[in-house]
């Protein structure tokens, strides 16, 4: 590739706050690109997922190249990168980041900048990326853009006076932002001559060609027939194709270069062969060293996932596994309660991956699933001096084995219009939050830094952070560490029975009201049974808190002869069908329901 | 000697439907009732082969509303069914009949007929209840039948009560249990009242506008029955129903111990050789096609041996008596033990069961749950 191709190469993403217009205006590029006619297009076209145009976010990273023809008369490649937008995607989006050499950072123009817009600048900031702003949704009635442009100043310090103008949805400035990119992103730079290296922002499995890893070549070039090294992981592999994401597709090149983005195919059988930020380099000729910033990503959260019907364990396996094949930060592993029977332990990213995930397996595989309450990961250190991982409440040592456990803690910034200040100081005070500091963005709006335990953002905080700002508030955190803290395992017990299913981990102090509360829940969704149904909660031995499931009146036919029997006996049937859907735990009839129904307690 | 069989004659016709009702009857269609009556006869021609194969030990006449019917109709039913079948000289001949559909020339000609049990639901002794009910009679039209039905030769009589209606106190419930003891009827069947879709009871207990008993005391209106009927003689022999010695329905004996009987009108159910059939519900409809010589058959089930022996446990569990483990083995060759393992004791251990040399059968606890029971047994 000449000097004067990589010249005309611009390699950048969208930075952007969810719904604050990033998918519309990737659209609108596509189609002004004229890659796509505006009939073709099917809308959102980089959101593939079903579930990611329903909840308008992007869980994975994505590319695609456009070509746009300048008023320079030349043609120029648009590599543009999607990233995911979400806290727990926080390192797939800074690899996608250093794959480009420019950001868009797309503000609303009623709402301003918000927490996970900020955190992703400052992570482009940190990978030298030029920053273009781009203020969207300018149609708005309430659209405040000048207010907007004085932020962007204040709080990012970049010039915005001459800032983009758009209305993504209105098709309002589009060319202006094509313009804007060519002008302001660098054009990549890196030696065609030298060593392979290619940085792998993504993947994906194709059932037909394997493993089809996205890449960023900074150096050197690749083409089909080279024989390519995984730089991490050492694996090798021969490559079969190389070429180009096209919005239709993937197109089939002669080879990569230096500044390009596109694809590699090399018959791999397993994504986990392909991480995401790893180098891949060439056997014959390797590079030096790997590029910069590479690391393994380690569940954070997890959560025990059973199939609500028994008979569908491997089903439930072999969703996971397909998952699995796109998704390298899913983790599972078989596990088994005496409450749900056979099912598997997962490891997510965080509280969305999570929930992703779990919606994945009921829609697309179109499995019913009963999930336990989320966990972290506790390192527990035993008298004997052995320090073990925990992330399963069941198999946390007997209390007089432990010398003392510790959690892992976030930095969590929380951004919010001043007036729900207290409100958020508050939360964060009953999430045993230890406040950091306070900043103001600009007058009416301001930046909460807390340190909070982990395990207390993974139940509903972020629902409890929505309800008490009236949706206002912006949140993201990153995880910085464990702490020491008097954390206990609570039981809750049916009828003498631990439900090992229910159990959880949680700070001394919170454990007596947590008890009650879920104890309140599971009678409310508990029906009666042939006996009275002890509900307990309890810390070892001590029972903190109780109620009772009153034993069922009565449930008796008063009328059974020649014509009933028949259809009485359909009526049974009809009933004994409701029971198979309740799990036995001891002797007790438990509905699915009500494992699901202590995860929301407020 | 011959077999043994029963048979039910279906008659859909009522003066007025009950709100609670949802069974096959009809307000309205009383002026197909003379087509009717001889289709049921047609239909028993149909049944001609069978019916000389074997003695009919009962005969049942339910409804509906059988004395709905024309004291001519009833002469012509009767005389007809006669004319058909070998009855036995010692069967039970039943007929159900409503207070408010009662007279003396009836009564002396049903009496006449051969029924020698006449069952009537008079279902409480409270005219307010009656009211809201909507029956057609009140407490004194029911009184004085019944004491003409007694005149007239009647001297096995059942009285159909409900509890658990709406407005109905311990104390009401009581006052009716004593005032029907008075009349020293020889059976009766207490049902306690259970809110069926599509009837009126539905939709005003769908809309809060229905007050009933709650659980507990529908439970103490069941134990206070039990109590009441017990001191005055009464043997309590299935969930629902009581007799003095010797006088259980043994029609109703048939469905509770799986033995075959053959179903004659509309919506009737048949279980002869193990299979079950259904006619057609719909007395016009049932109606046509009987009347093309054709029966009028709309479902034909064999019974699976599992479900045969499920229903015999089942149905067996609803008296009180309980199950015979040699009656069971007697008629399907497997212990009980060996086809439900584990389960009689299981529920005997709850409390729910209880057993002896020769039976098995529910507490009173494992009565009030049964159905939980019988799931496990299906």
């Amino acid at each position: 590739m000449s000097g004067e191709q990589q010249n005309r190469i611009r390699n950048f993403c969208i930075i952007a706050h969810i719904d604050h217009g990033k998918s519309t205006l990737a659209d609108r590029l596509l189609e002004k690109t004229g890659v796509l006619t505006q009939r073709e297009m099917e809308e959102q076209v980089l959101d593939n997922m079903e579930l990611e145009k329903e909840r308008g976010i992007t869980i994975k990273a994505r590319a695609v190249r456009l070509v746009y023809k300048a008023q320079d008369g030349h043609e120029y490649v648009l590599n543009l990168i999607d990233t995911p937008g979400h806290v727990d995607f926080n390192y797939e989006v800074s690899r996608s980041l250093a794959a480009c050499e420019g950001a868009m950072l797309v503000v609303d123009a009623a709402q301003g900048i918000e927490a996970q817009t900020l955190a992703n600048t400052y992570l482009a900031l940190e990978n030298n990326l030029e920053i273009l702003p781009i203020i969207n949704k300018i149609d708005l009635p309430s659209a405040q853009p000048e207010v907007v442009k004085q932020e962007i100043e204040d709080v990012i310090g970049i010039e915005a006076e001459n800032v983009p103008l758009i209305s993504a949805k209105q098709g309002i400035g589009i060319e202006e932002v094509l313009k804007y990119i060519v002008e302001k992103v660098p054009a990549p730079e890196g030696d065609v001559e030298a060593p392979l290296k290619a940085l792998v922002f993504d993947s994906y499995y194709d059932s037909y060609k394997g493993v089809i890893a996205y890449v960023r070549v900074k150096e050197g070039s690749v083409s089909p027939g080279t024989r390519i090294k995984m730089m991490a992981t050492g694996k090798e592999f021969e490559v079969t194709e190389v070429g180009y994401l096209m919005p239709s597709g993937i197109l089939s090149a002669d080879s990569l270069s230096a500044g390009e983005v596109g694809f590699i195919s090399a018959s791999i059988k397993n994504v986990k062969d392909t991480r995401v930020g790893d180098t891949i380099t060439t056997v014959k000729n390797p590079a030096k060293e790997q590029l910069p910033g590479y690391k393994k990503v380690n569940s954070m959260v997890y959560c025990g996932i059973y199939p609500a019907d028994g008979a569908k364990y491997q089903d439930l396996r072999d969703a996971l596994e397909k998952l699995q094949l796109n998704d390298a930060a899913l983790s599972f592993e078989a596990e088994t309660s005496i409450a749900l029977g056979f099912g598997f332990r997962c490891g997510f990213l965080g509280l969305l991956h999570m929930e992703i995930i779990q919606e994945r397996i009921e829609r697309e595989y179109n499995i019913d699933i009963v999930t336990t309450a989320p966990s972290v990961i506790y390192k527990v250190s035993k008298k004997n001096g052995e320090v073990i991982n925990v992330d399963n409440p069941t198999n946390l040592p007997p209390v007089d084995e432990v010398e003392y456990m510790e959690e892992p803690i976030v930095k969590a910034s929380i951004m919010v219009p001043t007036e729900f200040v207290g409100n958020i100081m508050e939360l964060c005070q009953e999430r045993r939050g230890i406040y950091k500091d306070m900043s103001y963005i600009e007058e009416t709006r301001a930046v909460l830094n807390y340190v909070l335990p982990l395990n207390e953002i993974i139940y509903d905080f972020f629902d409890a952070l929505k309800s008490r700002t009236k949706g206002y508030a912006s949140f993201d955190y990153e995880v910085i560490g464990y702490q020491q803290s008097e954390l206990v395992k609570l039981d809750l017990l049916l009828n003498g029975d631990v439900v090992d299913a229910l159990s959880f981990i949680v700070h001394r102090d919170k454990a007596y009201a947590r008890g009650r509360k879920i104890a309140e829940k599971l009678k409310e969704s508990i029906p009666r049974q042939m006996f009275e149904v002890p509900i307990q909660a309890a810390i070892g031995n001590k029972i903190i808190a109780r109620e009772t499931v009153r034993a069922m009146r009565k449930d008796v036919l008063a009328k059974c002869y020649g014509g009933d029997i028949s259809r009485k006996r359909k009526l049974l049937e009809k009933q004994k069908e409701g029971k198979k859907r309740m799990r036995q735990v001891g002797s007790v009839e438990v509905p699915q329901e009500a494992f699901m129904s202590v995860l929301k307690l407020e | 000697m011959k077999k043994l069989i029963s048979v039910y004659i279906h008659i859909p016709f009522c003066a007025a439907k009950c709100k609670y009702c949802d069974f096959n009857s009809y307000d309205d269609i009383g002026h197909l009732q003379e087509e009717y009556v001889e289709c049921l006869l047609q239909e028993l021609d149909m049944y001609k082969d069978v019916l000389q194969q074997h003695l009919v030990k009962t005969v049942y006449i339910g409804g509906g509303t059988p004395t709905y019917l024309t004291d001519k109709l009833l002469a012509r039913l009767l005389c007809g069914v006669r004319e058909r079948m070998n009855i036995d000289d010692n069967a039970e001949v039943s007929i159900e009949s409503n207070p408010g559909t009662l007279t003396k020339s009836k009564l002396t000609l049903l009496y006449q007929s051969g029924v020698n049990r006449l069952s009537i639901g008079v279902q409480s002794l409270d005219d307010d209840i009656l009211n809201c009910l909507g029956r057609i009679h009140t407490t004194k039209q029911f009184i004085d039948n019944y004491s003409l039905a007694r005149k007239v030769g009647f001297d096995n009589i059942n009285v159909d009560l409900m509890f658990s209606l709406p407005g109905q106190t311990l104390e009401k419930w009581q006052e009716t249990i004593k005032a029907v003891v008075a009349l020293a009827p020889t059976h009766l069947s207490c049902y306690s009242l259970k809110i069926e879709e599509n009837t009126p009871f539905y939709r005003a207990y769908e809309e809060q506008r229905l007050v009933l008993p709650d659980d507990k005391t529908d439970r103490q209106m069941y134990e206070i029955l039990k109590l009441m009927l017990a001191q005055e003689g009464y043997h309590h022999y299935e969930i629902s129903n009581f007799a003095k010695p010797t006088f259980a329905c043994h029609h109703n004996l048939v469905y509770w111990q799986c033995q075959p009987y053959i179903g004659i009108g509309a919506g009737a159910h048949s279980f002869v050789h193990n299979q079950r059939y259904v006619n057609e519900m719909l007395p016009r409809r049932y109606i046509q096609k009987t009347k093309q010589n054709t029966r009028s058959t709309v479902e034909q089930k064999q019974i699976s041996y599992h479900e045969q022996m499920s229903d015999f446990i089942i149905l067996g569990l609803r008296l009180i008596q309980g199950v015979a483990y040699q009656e069971f083995y007697r008629k399907f060759n497997l212990t009980v033990g060996e086809v439900f393992p584990g389960k009689v004791d299981r529920y005997i251990k709850m409390g729910l069961m209880e057993k002896d040399e020769t039976h098995f059968w529910l507490t009173t606890r494992g009565i009030d749950i049964s159905n939980q029971i019988f799931i496990d047994f299906l």
